[in-house]
C-alpha cells in the first residue's frame, strides 16, 4: 500500500468512523443467530465441535452410504483421496500422506467432513453422523478400537500418530510470532 | 466446446512447423511472419468486421490455459483436474489477461449472485459486521498490480524431469493482474478488531469452504486486501467472484476465493488446508508448516521446452518474482551454470509482482543448458536445483524454487531437464 492510502486507512481514522453515529453505514451489525448459522469452525483444543456423538459402527453404515464411491471401502483403492494407510512411509521416496499417516489432529478431521464432504453436498450429513463416520475412519487407522465412539469431550483428547510430524516455519511460528507484543 | 489440451498440442504442432518454416526467433507464435518475404506478398487492405461489444482475439492468436491434475498427471479430463495452467511462454509483457490467470480450486467454479452474497466479519471484534458487495465498493479502494502464485507451481520438477514439458506446464501457475478491492486494514478497524486477535480465519462460499488461518502481521495488515475487482471488471467467477482476499506475495491458497467470512482470532484453527494440504514434507519426515511467503523465483519463458532454435541471434526472455519485495537482478547462464550475465530488467519491475527481464544471446549452434537466476531486493537468491534439493529432499510437493534448467540438443530442440 502507498503511505498515503497508509495514512488515510490508518487506525486513527477508522476508529473516529466506528465511534460516530454513523458507524454502521459500512455494512450492518451481524446478529448472534446469523453468526451461528455460518459459524462452523473447529480449533484443536475442540472450541467450535456441536453437541452429539458417534459410534464406530454407525460410522461405518455411514461411510459405505456416503463416502465408499469416492473413497474406496474401508477407505483405501477409491477414484478420490486415500484416507487410510500409510503410516511409516513419510521418509520413503513415496510417501503416503493419509488421515492416519498424516494428520496432526482429530479435530480437523470433523471440521473438514462437517465442511466439505460428501464432496457433491457438503453439510448434508447430521452432527451425530458426522461424529461416527470421523470416529469409522479413525477407526480404519488403528487411531480408535471398533467398539470406539466420540463427541465433542472425547474428539479432542485423540493423539494422533503424526502430531509432532510439524515443524513451524520460523518466520510464521505461531508460538513465537507474536509474542514480542504481549511482553 | 473446444478441448485446451487439445487446442494447444495443436498449437505445439503448428508452432513447430511454422518454426521450422521461419528464421527460427523461439517464442513467436504470430503466423505469417514468414510468410510474407516481399512488401508485395502484403495482403491488400480490406475494410474490417463490425464493431462489436466484445474484442475477440485474433484468429491468428491461440491463447488458452491446460488444466491438469497432480505430478505427471496432466492429459486429464477436465472433471479430474484440479488446476488450470497459464501459458507463460505466449504472453508479453507482466499482465497475465483475465480468462488466462492461472485457475486452482477445491470444489469446482461457483458463479455467485452478487445480490445474495455477504462477508461476515465477526470472532473477536467489537462489532461483528456484514457487508454486502455494495458496501465494499463504497469504502476507499485501492488498486495494486500483483503475482498470486501456488504452492504447488514447479512441482513436476521434484523428482525428475519430463523432457516433454512446456513452461507452462513446470511453472503455469503463476500469474500477474491488477486487482481492485478495499485494505483488509479498513474492515479491520470497522469491526474494532481486539487488541489480541492475532490470527484471522479467512473462508470461501465455493462448496468446500476452503479456510485459512492468517497471522495478522504488520505487513500483512498494510498489504491484504478484499478484492471485487480484477484488470478493471469485476472478478471472474473462476477468481473469486464477487469478493476474494488479496495477499501479496504470499501463497495463493491464502488469497480466499468467494470469500464469505473472517474470522478473528488468537491462535491458527490447523484446518485441512494448513496441515494435510500445504505443508512441506522434508527429507526427514517432518513437513514444515506456516511456510506462507512465495519465495525469490524466475523462468526463462523463451526458449524453453519444446520449443526448437536455430543458430545465430537468440532474445532469451522471461519472468521473475519474489514474496520479499522487489526482483532486483536476474542473471542468465547459458553455459549450463558456470558463467552468468545480468539479464535486463523490463519496467515496471514492481514489488509482489511478475517482472519481466530479456537477454540477446548467440547460439553457436552447440549443445548447451540454459538458466536464470534472480535476487530480490531483500538479497534472497533462488537456489541452484542440487543445493534446494539437499536442503528439503524431494518429497515437498510445494514451494519448489530451484533454478530452472532448459537443455538445448544440437538440432536446437530445447528441453527441461533437472540441472
Ligand atoms: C464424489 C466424490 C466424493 C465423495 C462421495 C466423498 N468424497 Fe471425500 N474427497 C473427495 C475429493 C475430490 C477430495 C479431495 C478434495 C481436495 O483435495 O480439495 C476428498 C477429500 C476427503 C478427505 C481429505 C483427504 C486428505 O487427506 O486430505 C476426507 C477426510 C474425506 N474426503 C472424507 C470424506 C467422507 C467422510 C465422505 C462421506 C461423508 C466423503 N469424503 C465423500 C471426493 C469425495
Amino acid at each position: 500500500m502507498s503511505s498515503i492510502s497508509k495514512i488515510l486507512f490508518g487506525g486513527s481514522i477508522a476508529l473516529a468512523l466506528v465511534s460516530r453515529t454513523f458507524a454502521y453505514d459500512f455494512g450492518r451489525p451481524a446478529n448472534p443467530d446469523e453468526i451461528a448459522l455460518w459459524d462452523i469452525d473447529v480449533r484443536p483444543d475442540g472450541t467450535g465441535l456441536p453437541e452429539g456423538k458417534g459410534t464406530v459402527a454407525h460410522g461405518k453404515d455411514v461411510f459405505a452410504e456416503n463416502c465408499a464411491a469416492c473413497h474406496g471401502d474401508e477407505g483405501v483403492g477409491g477414484i478420490k483421496d486415500r484416507l487410510v494407510g500409510g503410516q511409516g512411509t513419510l521418509k520413503s521416496d513415496a510417501p503416503i500422506k493419509t488421515v492416519g499417516s498424516y494428520w496432526p489432529y482429530a479435530t480437523t478431521l470433523f471440521d473438514y467432513i462437517h465442511r466439505a464432504m460428501p464432496y457433491q453436498a457438503p453439510g448434508s450429513l447430521s452432527v451425530d453422523d458426522t461424529y461416527a463416520v470421523a470416529a469409522y475412519i479413525l477407526s480404519l487407522n488403528g487411531i480408535l478400537p471398533e467398539n470406539g465412539e466420540l463427541d465433542r469431550n472425547s474428539l479432542p483428547k485423540i493423539k494422533m500418530p503424526n502430531r509432532d510430524g510439524f515443524v513451524p516455519d520460523p518466520a510464521f511460528n505461531p508460538d513465537t510470532l507474536f509474542r514480542k507484543r504481549s511482553r | 466446446m473446444t478441448d485446451p489440451t487439445k487446442q494447444s498440442e495443436l498449437d505445439n504442432v503448428s508452432r513447430r512447423s511454422f518454426l521450422a518454416a521461419s528464421t527460427g526467433i523461439a517464442g513467436s507464435f504470430i503466423a505469417g511472419k514468414a510468410a510474407a518475404e516481399s512488401l508485395a506478398d502484403v495482403p491488400q487492405r480490406e475494410v474490417g468486421a463490425d464493431l462489436a461489444g466484445l474484442s475477440e482475439r485474433s484468429k491468428f492468436v491461440k491463447l488458452a490455459r491446460i488444466p491438469e491434475a497432480t505430478p505427471g498427471r496432466r492429459n486429464v479430463d477436465h472433471s479430474d483436474a484440479i488446476n488450470s495452467k497459464t501459458p507463460l511462454d505466449k504472453l508479453l509483457g507482466t499482465i497475465t489477461p483475465s480468462d488466462l490467470h492461472y485457475e486452482r480450486s477445491h470444489s469446482g467454479v461457483p458463479d455467485l449472485d452478487p445480490a445474495k452474497h455477504r462477508l461476515l466479519v465477526h470472532g473477536m471484534v467489537e462489532k461483528p459486521l456484514v457487508f454486502s458487495v455494495e458496501d465494499l465498493q463504497e469504502m476507499p479502494s485501492i488498486s495494486r498490480r500483483v503475482f498470486i502464485e501456488c504452492t504447488g507451481n514447479g512441482w513436476e520438477n521434484w523428482k525428475r524431469a519430463d523432457p516433454s514439458l512446456t513452461v507452462q506446464n513446470t511453472h503455469g501457475l503463476i500469474s500477474t493482474n491488477e486487482w481492485t478491492g478495499v485494505p483488509l486494514r479498513f474492515i479491520v478497524d470497522l469491526a474494532a478488531k481486539n487488541q489480541n486477535a492475532t490470527w484471522m480465519l479467512a473462508e470461501g462460499g465455493d462448496a468446500a469452504a476452503v479456510a485459512r488461518s492468517i497471522p495478522l502481521t504488520e505487513e500483512i495488515l498494510d498489504e491484504a486486501f478484499v478484492a471485487y475487482g480484477q484488470n478493471g471488471e469485476p472478478l471472474r467467477p473462476a477468481h473469486g467472484f464477487p469478493m476474494r482476499l488479496i495477499m501479496p506475495g504470499f501463497e495463493g491458497n491464502l488469497n480466499i476465493k468467494w470469500l464469505r467470512r473472517l474470522k478473528f482470532g488468537d491462535r491458527p484453527w490447523m484446518t485441512r488446508w494448513e496441515t494435510a494440504r500445504y505443508t512441506q514434507l522434508q527429507a526427514d519426515g517432518k513437513a514444515i508448516q506456516f511456510q506462507l511467503r512465495m519465495d525469490t523465483n524466475s523462468v526463462i519463458t523463451s526458449p524453453s521446452g519444446t520449443m526448437t532454435i536455430k543458430p545465430g541471434r537468440q532474445k532469451v526472455t522471461g519472468l521473475a518474482w519474489s514474496g520479499h519485495g522487489k526482483i532486483a537482478k536476474v542473471e542468465i547462464s547459458t553455459d549450463g551454470a558456470k558463467t552468468w550475465k545480468a539479464a535486463e530488467l523490463i519496467s515496471p519491475a514492481l514489488p509482489k509482482s511478475q517482472s519481466r527481464f530479456e537477454m540477446t544471446w548467440v547460439w553457436d549452434g552447440k549443445p548447451t543448458k540454459i538458466v536464470s537466476r534472480s535476487t530480490d531486493d531483500k538479497g534472497n537468491v533462488q537456489p541452484d536445483r542440487p543445493s534446494f534439493i539437499r536442503v528439503h529432499g524431494t518429497n515437498a510437493l510445494f514451494h519448489y524454487n530451484a533454478q530452472q534448467t532448459w537443455a538445448i540438443d544440437e538440432t536446437g530442440k530445447v528441453s527441461n531437464v533437472l540441472d
